[in-house]
């Protein structure tokens, strides 16, 4: 079980930071939520695995620790409202610029924006 | 239990939530509800200053349960300091964004005070985890206020820092699991106790999770490889936004120095003073970036960014000296500079509102409006935060060239602290030359007159470093206090002893 816990972690984690390096939003917020679902799990495993314990002491043989079980719970939340917000930005990035790249615009024509403002005044 | 421990959070949430749900009342009854938050958060955070004041620490356990097993807030001199700090500044940037700042988004209050909240927590709390949670209530809150203010030109700084932020908040959580996995616990003070304790085979994961913590802080904090994202994010902010996020990378020079001199203290065992051998040197070459970032800065408000930058090097090369002088000397200086920078960013929008077009670029202009006033303030603020004689800047680094005792550091130290100051010094002469006194012939829309609120707002955080000045004995004496308590961790690791109520009778 550690094994295959351990992959399912680190397959996630790789393919979060593979994402996350991608020029496009849409990737990146992808790539992000892969990355929390990896800490999650990770966060998770830091009490131990245990198999049929109840984070109750005395109620099962082995008891798993409750703690990281509420911090994931509270990761989970936090991580959830922030990807929601995130989305929401990629969206009025790619309203405000007719592009999803996470620079606004690719490099090369962002020359544009600046010239475009030259002082007046006389 | 001293329940006043509570009501720096407890004040900007009522405040915050009464924000919300006052969505469509009138704008002035908002306002001057949203204004008296503040003022009781001050008068709150110097109640907690004076208490604090006595040199012992308060814990206040929620639900009464006994630490380590519940959260805890602890009240202490540093706590104290940055709570004051941190609520002065926030009541002139709110004074400021009255004078029209806050109009086009009805909840830009209710985010201010949220933030204030999240802020709040980070200072007071005593847990690992709980310092994880009230990051992202500070963070969630500066999204949305850092995309305050329409139009266009926000959402890229915007985007890339939630995004980096995230990142952050997902390597916070897993170092504080790696540290969970090996002590079993996340209070501070419990961590203090059990670091040295920690089996060789696991001292790895112990280290690897602290390391990975100072890459979070630094990220927060703005150390150079992870600073890029600051300049365009706050020179692109709403002044009073922009103002007030100059103490967000003091929270993580706050959390650095909490953690590091608590957690990875003397007692630590082999694992004390963790990464601070990494810190100097990173603190050194981030100042003498945040030097080369203001002169080539293009606008008024990027060249004040760049001195954040600066400001969070001076601080870091000085608390990583680890030398109870070090500490008090930095801050002196985390004092002096959160508000003159504020300052200057709120100085900055008022001499860009009177250029026309101009704006704040640092270009030659028709002369604006009010000139002398804002030269003055400028001046001020510019020889505060450059540190000349004889404002605070001076003082601050003064203290912070004698606290180092001779050594290559001190070579270092001295050498990049004076040429960065000189650096400093020549941008902002640069930019006050250009933008107040090489005026071409023009006619500038009239922009109105300057209102007194803005004017009292920036003026007063500006003219707070002479304040300093005067004042200087009794700061000096109380960061002195606040250095030697931060460096006695065994203290600290009393308040799991604190009494529970129902147990003192």
């Amino acid at each position: 079980m550690e094994l295959a816990f351990a992959l399912a972690i680190g397959a996630l984690t790789a393919s979060g930071v593979y994402l996350l390096l991608r020029a496009r939003t849409f990737p990146v917020v992808v790539g992000l939520t892969l990355l929390s679902y990896g800490v999650n799990l990770f966060l998770f495993s830091s009490g131990r695995l245990v198999t049929g314990g109840q984070p109750i002491i005395g109620s099962t043989a082995a008891y798993s620790d409750p703690l990281p079980q509420a911090l994931v719970l509270t990761a989970i939340v936090i991580g959830f409202a922030m990807t929601a917000f995130v989305v929401v930005l990629a969206l009025r990035n790619l309203a405000d610029n007719d592009d999803d790249h996470v620079d606004g615009r690719q490099s090369g024509t962002d020359s544009k924006q600046d010239s475009a403002e030259e002082v007046t005044g006389k | 239990m001293n329940h006043w421990l509570t009501a720096p959070i407890l004040i900007p949430l009522f405040g915050g939530m009464l924000q919300v749900f006052m969505g469509y009342a009138p704008i002035s009854l908002r306002r001057t509800l949203a204004l008296t938050t503040t003022v009781l958060l001050l008068a709150a955070s110097v109640v907690l200053l004076a208490l604090a004041d006595d040199g012992s620490y308060r814990a206040y356990a929620f639900g009464n349960w006994q630490p380590p097993f519940g959260i805890v807030l602890v009240l202490d001199r540093l706590a104290a300091l940055m709570l004051v700090m941190t609520s002065v500044l926030a009541l002139f940037c709110h004074l400021y964004s009255i004078g029209g700042a806050d109009e086009g988004n009805r909840q830009f209050r209710a985010l201010f005070l949220f933030q204030l909240l999240g802020l709040n927590i980070a200072f007071l709390t005593g847990d690992l985890f709980n310092l994880f949670v009230a990051f992202e209530v500070l963070l969630i809150a500066s999204y949305g206020l850092l995309m305050h203010g329409g139009g266009t030109t926000r959402t890229v700084p915007g985007l890339h820092y939630v995004v980096l932020n995230l990142i952050g908040s997902a390597i916070f959580l897993i170092s504080v699991g790696m540290i969970y996995s090996v002590t079993g616990t996340l209070n501070m003070a419990d961590l203090a106790a059990k670091m040295a304790n920690v089996s060789d085979e696991n001292i790895h994961i112990v280290k690897a999770g602290g390391m990975m913590l100072l890459v979070v802080f630094g990220l927060k904090a703005a150390i150079l490889p992870l600073c890029f994202w600051l300049p365009r994010a706050y020179a692109k902010a709403t002044a009073p936004v922009a103002a007030l996020f100059a103490v967000m990378t003091k929270v993580g020079i706050y959390a650095i120095l909490r953690v590091y001199s608590l957690v990875f203290g003397d007692q630590a065992g082999e694992l004390a003073g963790l990464g601070m051998d990494w810190l100097f040197p990173l603190a050194l070459i981030t100042l003498a970036m945040g030097g080369m970032g203001a002169l080539g800065s293009e606008s008024l408000k990027t060249l004040v960014a760049w001195q954040v930058i600066i400001s969070v090097g001076t601080l870091l090369a000085a608390m990583s000296l680890g030398s109870v002088e070090g500490t008090s000397a930095a801050l002196f200086y985390l004092l002096n500079t959160t508000w003159v920078v504020g300052g200057l960013f709120l100085v900055a929008d008022l001499i860009s509102r009177q250029r026309g077009t101009a704006t704040d670029k640092i270009v030659t202009a028709p002369r604006m409006r009010n000139r002398t006033f804002l030269s003055v303030l400028f001046l001020i603020g510019a020889v505060a935060a450059a540190g000349l004689p004889p404002l605070s800047g001076f003082f601050a680094k003064l203290l912070i060239l004698q606290s180092v005792t001779p050594g290559p550091q001190m070579a270092w130290l001295w050498s990049v602290i004076l040429i960065g100051g000189f650096f400093s010094l020549i941008a902002y002469s640069r930019a006050g030359s250009i933008v107040f006194w090489r005026n071409v012939e023009g006619h500038i829309e009239d922009p109105g007159k300057l209102s007194s609120t803005v004017s009292v707002a920036a003026g007063a955080l500006v003219a707070l470093s002479i304040v300093i000045v005067v004042l200087a004995g009794p700061i000096s004496r109380y960061t002195d206090a606040t250095a030697a308590q931060l460096h006695d961790s065994n203290a600290y690791i009393g308040i799991l002893q604190t009494p529970m109520v129902g147990e003192d009778e």
